[in-house]
């Protein structure tokens, strides 16, 4: 109980950053993308607050066997730089710059009853397991197929 | 350059940089939300209820804000197929790219993974160059 009370306050200080900063709103995340334009530089400041207390938290906790509230630490599997990091990256990057959501903010603003924020997180919903179920048939294909 | 807001950016970063190093010393997992929703769609066996609690803390914190101070003007301008195909490419790129803003982003960044950096840098590029297209060629020519 202790472990789920803590997660949902993380997610809570997570989307009210969101919301302190703005990048809840679409519109700002693309004049910060608009070097051309109307630049907009806050969401610079965004990474440039965020990254270092992040970088903290990582950093003590060095010095821990596990975490307070669960057995162990689950870092990510893949440390490789290769061509699926780098295209998904490129495709995230122009989902991104056309609607200027990102996973999290287009989430947090799921409650405020916005229609075209519900349009965006049902697509991205269908996304995810699309980008699964690709994977899963290739890899089936390659098996199929001599080399 | 307009509606610059350095404060409220930086002091909202912090909290995102908190909530980040809070799960990680709590719940030692990374706080990316694409992977966090990606595993809330498909869950494993008791994988599930955490993956539940960060979402509902996420999506309550407007609710919560609004209670207090304003909350920022939310104006999106895509049109409604722009949206989907965005929301299509967002969803099926971070899943293949493995996180979004805030895993490769924030966490990534802060744990000074090459991977992480990579990937947050090539995000930024692509996002910069649909916006430029979009406002700069495609939109001036309209």
């Amino acid at each position: 109980m202790t472990r789920l009370v803590w997660v949902f306050a993380t997610g809570l200080l997570f989307g009210l950053g969101l919301c302190c900063s703005a990048m809840i709103n679409p519109a700002k995340v693309i004049d910060f993308l608009d070097p051309a334009g109307n630049w907009d530089p806050s969401l610079a400041l965004v990474m440039i607050g965020a990254i270092p207390v992040a970088a903290l938290g990582f950093w003590k906790a060095q010095g821990l066997a596990s975490p307070w509230l669960e057995p162990r630490f689950q870092l990510p599997a893949k440390t490789r730089i290769d061509a699926s990091l780098l295209a998904g990256a490129a495709l995230f990057g122009v989902g991104w710059g056309i609607a200027g959501f990102c996973p999290g903010p287009a989430l947090a603003s799921l409650a405020l009853g916005n229609w075209r924020t519900l349009l965006f997180v049902a697509a991205m919903v269908i996304g995810m397991p699309a980008e699964r179920s690709l994977r899963a048939f290739r890899t089936r294909k390659a098996r199929i197929t001599p080399t | 350059m307009h509606d610059f807001t350095p404060i409220s950016a930086a002091i909202g970063g912090v909290m995102i940089g908190a909530a980040a190093a809070a799960f990680w010393l709590g719940n030692g997992r990374i706080a990316g939300i694409s992977g966090i929703l990606a595993g809330a769609l498909r869950p494993e066996r008791g994988d599930l209820a955490w993956r539940f609690a960060f979402l509902a803390g996420l999506i309550a914190a407007p609710l919560l804000w609004r209670t207090v101070m304003p909350l920022p003007a939310i104006i999106i301008t895509a049109s409604p197929g722009a949206l989907i195909v965005a929301g299509l490419l967002v969803g099926f790129g971070t899943r293949l790219g493995g996180g979004c803003t805030s895993g490769h982003g924030v966490c990534g960044v802060a744990r000074l993974s090459p991977r992480s950096i990579a990937a947050i840098a090539v995000t930024i590029a692509t996002a910069l160059v649909t916006v430029f297209l979009m406002r700069h060629v495609l939109g001036a020519a309209r």
